[in-house]
């Protein structure tokens, strides 16, 4: 399906990803905007270790840079300290398009291989949409086991003072791993992340069936 | 007390710099009964403080000397001094400005001999010098003061201080007990020349302005470089006070960004462009100056001053909006982070020096007005007829160089003549 809807949006907006940005990612039509004054890819805390800082992005999209910008694993760095956002002179949501992309490209099948913030966002969804409550124990234990069995026992080893620590602190119980707690209207969750999905699938056929 | 003689052809100016001063010549110049306002105990405003200007790099003291020679020639304009507007009301040709006169202390018998300062023992903050030196507190506010008289400082009426200052004077020059004045005057049309402020460098908090010595405006640079100012025209840092040959100008500080001052400031790459030649003129080829910006603005015939400074091996460009600024400890040297865009290339710059190209806001808010006048987003005034017989010169209109400022001042003069002849029947 994805590659589909990749197909259909590179169809229709062949040779034009600054608009396929602007009306298809979440605050994405405010990179037009973008003056290339570089501020918010100096102001980056991680800025050193992206392959892309911000301001680079948004150049990339308006080059057409469609395939290296979406495969990125750049805007899955972004943290949401909003340090840029802060310091943007045109007051562009920096933060907001970074998440926007990332979502953008997953969505489009483009999501770079291997990205620990890719990995674990996916664990936590999935994780949070069985109950409606996030299950700490079991997302914990999911994420010291992604690498395998053995670097998992090893790594939950070495996290044993923080489990009990949490535990103490009744932040997380051992109970939790015979299903857990959730929410109270579970089907009526259940319900509502449907409609939405619709609503999102509605809104991305319309974007790609409409030429 | 103050004698004027107003009625409603009169052309008030308010504010003596460059622009008011242009306003108010040119008017009375055609025969005009002008007055001219100034909060300040001189004329001149803010191009008195400047070491020179662009584009021919020319001292404010000359045209300042031919505009003083101008208004001494001129029997229709009355300067007063250390006057503010408290109040204004009325229409076209016919309005009534309040004006608050604060003491001088000091009468035209004045000589400027000086010997009232040698009496005086205080020291205040030299707002000549942007508080970055000290003077007395009877005092000459600058060499080049029109009028040239001596002030008193109101801080010290009534202490044994003034006492002796008066006692020092030998031409009965001093006086006491004058008290604040307030004056209705009658005008026809008022020409609003009430000019600029830099922009706050304080809020820009990346920059560290309130933290380190080292990073100052580009106004306090102006004054480093004067003869007269707090270091003798000589480029000394204020942490250690050692040379500053590795000098960096930070553009758009303040301006062309939502947070801070929305539009272009306009004159702050040409001061910055020009502050380079500065460098120059001191230290020569060991005098290093380094232009971080985010595009170059040296509108229309400065182009050519750019590409002077651009020939220069001794001024680098670095494409970049500079991200913060931090302190080596060790040296007091501010250093520069940021990403130079041209490539994507981090870096973090030590420099001797920063300067921060500040950018200009009105320095009076219109908003707050006792009379309506049509004000835009930045605060200067909007030309419209339905400011009746109020007009603005200058910066009161638009951020503007001091070229751009005395053109402005002059169509200013033009306007407030063509409403004194409409109520004079003309």
């Amino acid at each position: 399906m994805t590659t589909a809807v990749n197909q259909a949006m590179v169809e229709k907006y062949k040779g034009n990803f600054l608009k396929e940005v602007t009306d298809n990612v979440e605050e994405g039509n405010w990179v037009k905007m973008c003056m290339q004054c570089g501020v918010c890819s100096g102001s980056c805390p991680l800025g050193p270790h992206w392959d892309h800082p911000p301001q680079e992005l948004f150049m990339m999209i308006r080059a057409n840079k469609r395939e290296e910008v979406l495969s990125s694993t750049s805007m899955w760095m972004c943290t949401s300290c909003y340090n840029c956002v802060a310091r943007c002179p045109r007051g562009l949501p920096i933060t907001h398009i970074m998440h926007g992309l990332a979502h953008y490209g997953k969505r489009m099948g483009m999501k770079p291989k291997n990205q620990p913030t890719e990995k674990f966002g996916q664990m936590f969804w999935d994780n949070l949409i069985k109950k409606g409550r996030v299950n700490e124990l079991k997302l914990g234990l999911g994420l010291y086991f992604k690498d395998g069995f053995a670097e998992g026992v090893k790594v939950s080893m070495g996290k044993q003072k923080l489990g009990m620590n949490m535990m103490k602190a009744k932040r997380m119980s051992p109970m939790e791993i015979l299903g857990g707690h959730g929410v109270s209207d579970l089907s009526g969750f259940h319900a509502m992340l449907k409609k939405a999905e619709e609503l999102e699938a509605a809104r991305v056929g319309a974007n790609t069936d409409a030429k | 007390m103050t004698d004027v003689v107003a009625t409603n052809q009169t052309i008030i100016v308010v504010g003596g710099g460059i622009s008011g001063m242009t306003t108010a010549l040119e008017a009375a110049e055609t025969g005009k009964q002008v007055i001219l306002l100034e909060k300040r105990p001189y004329l001149g405003g803010r191009v008195s403080q400047l070491y020179k200007y662009f584009p021919k790099m020319c001292h404010p003291t000359c045209g300042q000397e031919i505009n003083q020679r101008r208004i001494k020639m001129n029997k229709n304009l009355t300067v007063i001094t250390q006057a503010e507007v408290s109040n204004i009301s009325g229409e076209k040709g016919d309005y009534t400005v309040s004006v608050t006169i604060t003491p001088r202390y000091v009468n035209s018998n004045c000589t400027a001999c000086g010997d009232c300062a040698k009496a005086a023992t205080t020291e205040f903050d030299d707002e000549f010098n942007y508080n970055l030196g000290k003077r007395k507190s009877v005092y000459l506010p600058n060499a080049m003061a029109f009028p040239q008289q001596y002030v008193i400082d109101q801080r010290i009426i009534g202490t044994a201080e003034a006492d002796a200052a008066k006692a020092a004077c030998k031409y009965g020059a001093i006086e006491l007990d004058q008290q604040v004045e307030t004056l209705d005057l009658k005008a026809g049309a008022v020409v609003f020349a009430t000019g600029w402020k830099p922009y706050d460098a304080n809020k820009i908090q990346p920059y560290g302005y309130d933290r380190f010595a080292n990073v100052i405006t580009n106004v306090e640079f102006e004054r480093l470089m004067d003869p007269h100012g707090p270091t003798n025209g000589k480029l000394l840092r204020p942490s250690d006070g050692k040379e500053a040959k590795n000098i960096a100008f930070i553009q758009c500080a303040g301006s062309r960004d939502k947070n801070h001052l929305a539009h272009c400031s306009r004159i702050c790459c040409m001061a910055s462009l020009k502050q380079t030649n500065y460098v120059q003129e001191k230290f020569g080829d060991d005098g290093k100056s380094t232009i971080y910006y985010i595009d170059m603005r040296a509108i229309d015939r400065f182009d050519d001053f750019y590409q002077n400074v651009q020939a220069n091996p001794n001024v680098s460009f670095i494409k970049s909006k500079v991200a913060k600024i931090e302190e080596d400890k060790a040296t007091g040297n501010p250093v520069l982070h940021g990403v130079n865009t041209e490539g994507y290339h981090r870096y973090a710059n030590q420099h001797d020096l920063v300067v921060l190209a500040t950018g200009m806001e009105p320095s009076v808010d219109f908003k707050g007005f006792p009379i309506k006048i049509l004000v835009n987003d930045e605060g200067f005034i909007e030309h419209d007829d339905s400011n009746g017989g109020i007009f603005a010169a200058g910066v009161a209109s638009d951020a503007l160089d001091v070229n751009r400022a005395v053109q402005h001042a002059t169509a200013a003069a033009l306007r407030a003549v063509q409403v004194v002849n409409q109520v004079a029947g003309a």
